[in-house]
């Protein structure tokens, strides 16, 4: 009987202790079959015209730059939208919302959250793009800018959620002694919380970008999937295609093992080299701040 | 010339300054409240009993959304099979087993970084490893395969929290009764942190099924008029044929279109209601 708990003891430990460890092979999974299918690219077409000005599969121009640039101008437009507005409701919910204020604000900000990228982007399609067009008198909405507003909509919950924790965790002490010494509650937030929460709030603009890097479905139904590079500050008002649109746009159409397949996994190492790089930082941003709190506290 | 803030009082700043604050949050606010409500009311004339059950036709012009409704609620499904027991055990190695050291760090990271990784990338290594390695052929298995190494992180990090909010006494209390270790993880902490856990699940879960890009290449259809006989058929999903018939089909009419997006809605939006009472209820209820 005894020896049976034991056993089975035993078994069990080494289940979850196997299932702890399968992200990390998850992880290298992941990059092995990107790099196992996306390598060939570099033998296929040469690295100078992979990384060239010129997307034209089906004359073999492979030139990913027009991309990657496609991929920052929206995320940048979306960076400009989404962190003050995604920073400032954070501020308001942990420094200022009333009780009932924060009763509607968070359960809203968690359904931006849940809803899915192509909701939104059906959404742009109907509503935006024709907006945009009208309004700022353009040949086409489907712009950078039509990626951008909906990248910082879907950007904000994550940018919200991070510095709210990050406010929050700001000792009470803190915003007791700027009050005691006269500050009024606007000059303790701007002047002790959020530069005591700085780190928190860098990691959730690192995490935003990420977030905002990888998104696929909205981007590539407003953005009007035109792979030239973009010039200058006119490229928000102009159609763009991102790295994630490409990948969901053509990898349905072409032949397993050929050139092209080859360059659009290449194109998804670079996009998980990029999160691998975000996350990472973000993480090791975070991973300091705690270690500089502990010895404050100590 | 004075500045603002030699003009105003340091109060007469506070109000104005949380005024602002306050007007930017509703600038927050109001495109989520008004995208619900537009969806609402265009989506709402097209719901009837014909279009939740009937099968598309006239190139999907016409008919119902059935099996795309049934589609993701199978990816669903086979998505919480796998997801949901290797992503609650790895929380318990977290939680309860792992040492301090730098093994476990590098768990962390991987974690981290399979959060972060983009969705298309994980339809990327789905068509790798599970379509084409694995010749799992594209399908429901290697869809929800997929979907689940996305979703692990969310149910980890949630549950590895519920977990470690159980009080350390508990434990202690188990363990002295003579209880192994995994009798305690078992009959004590894993029913005490189970709101927590549902909830991560849910959450988890209701992300897997609004998503479009890490199907596209594994397992989704575009049109298919009838069910999926087994896990290797391949499945129309909601998400997926809103995108199909928002941009690659001439002529739809807009109806269908709002009708699908409002199912695909309500869908999310019950996922994540039934996340918010179940951590509501355990919150009211817990003793500790």
């Amino acid at each position: 009987m005894n020896d049976q708990n034991a056993r089975r003891e035993f078994v069990i430990t080494w289940i979850i202790k196997l299932s702890g460890y399968s992200s990390i092979l998850f992880v290298c999974l992941i990059f092995f079959f990107l790099l196992r299918e996306g390598l060939p690219a570099l033998v296929d077409t040469s690295l100078a015209s992979l990384f060239g000005t010129r997307w034209y599969p089906i004359e073999n121009y492979f030139g990913i730059l027009p991309l990657v640039l496609g991929s920052l101008v929206v995320t940048l437009g979306a960076l400009l939208i989404s962190v003050p507005l995604g920073l400032i409701t954070a501020i308001y919910i942990s420094e200022v919302a009333s009780r009932w204020e924060k009763e509607i604000l968070k359960p809203l900000i968690e359904l931006l959250a849940g809803l899915p990228s192509v909701v939104l982007g059906f959404l742009g399609i109907l509503v935006l793009v024709p907006f945009l067009r009208r309004f700022l008198d353009l040949p086409t909405g489907l712009t950078a800018l039509a990626g951008s507003i909906l990248l910082g909509l879907i950007a904000i919950p994550t940018i919200v959620s991070i510095s709210e924790d990050a406010l929050n965790s700001v000792p009470h002490s803190y915003r007791e002694a700027s009050l005691a010494l006269g500050a009024t509650r606007w000059q303790t937030i701007w002047r002790s919380t959020l530069p005591a929460a700085r780190s928190g709030v860098l990691t959730a603009i690192m995490l935003g970008v990420g977030r905002a890097i990888g998104e696929t479905m909205a981007v590539m139904m407003v953005t009007g999937n035109a792979p030239v590079m973009p010039q200058g500050l006119q490229a928000l008002f102009r159609p763009v295609r991102t790295m994630t649109a490409t990948i969901a746009s053509e990898m349905g159409e072409v032949a397993n093992g050929s050139p092209h397949y080859h360059v659009l996994f290449f194109i998804g190492i670079v996009l998980f080299v990029f999160s691998l790089v975000v996350n990472i930082t973000a993480s090791s941003i975070s991973n300091q701040r705690r270690k500089r709190s502990e010895r404050l506290l100590s | 010339m004075k500045s603002l803030g030699q003009l105003l009082s340091p109060n007469q700043t506070e109000n104005l300054g949380f005024f602002i604050l306050r007007l930017i949050c509703i600038v927050t606010a109001l495109p989520i409240i008004a995208m619900v409500l537009y969806i609402l009311v265009r989506g709402m004339p097209a719901i009837s009993w014909t279009f939740l059950t009937a099968m598309p036709s006239n190139g999907m012009r016409a008919g119902g959304i059935f099996p795309a409704i049934v589609g993701t609620f199978y990816l669903t499904l086979g998505t919480a099979i796998f997801s949901v027991p290797l992503g609650v055990a790895a929380a318990v190695y977290l939680a309860e087993y792992a040492p301090d050291n730098r093994w476990t760090q590098l768990i962390r990271i991987a974690i981290i970084n399979l959060s972060g990784i983009p969705s298309v990338v994980y339809g990327l290594f789905g068509l790798g490893l599970f379509v084409l390695f694995l010749h799992f052929g594209t399908s429901i298995l290697s869809a929800s395969l997929t979907l689940s190494i996305m979703t692990l992180p969310v149910i980890i990090s949630t549950t590895e929290e519920a977990l470690r909010s159980v009080p350390f006494s508990f434990r202690l209390v188990s363990i002295s009764l003579g209880t192994t270790r995994w009798q305690t993880i078992w009959r004590i902490i894993l029913p005490e942190a189970l709101p927590g856990i549902l909830t991560g699940v849910i959450l988890g879960l209701e992300r897997a099924a609004g998503e479009t890009a890490p199907i596209l290449f594994t397992g989704a259809s575009f049109y298919l008029p009838r069910l999926p006989n087994s896990p290797l058929d391949a499945t129309m999903a909601l998400p997926y044929h809103l995108f199909v018939i928002s941009t690659q089909v001439p002529g739809m009419p807009i109806l269908i279109q709002y009708g699908t997006v409002l199912v695909l809605l309500v869908f999310v939006v019950m996922m994540n209601l039934a996340a918010t009472v179940i951590r509501s209820r355990a919150r009211a209820r817990r003793q500790w």
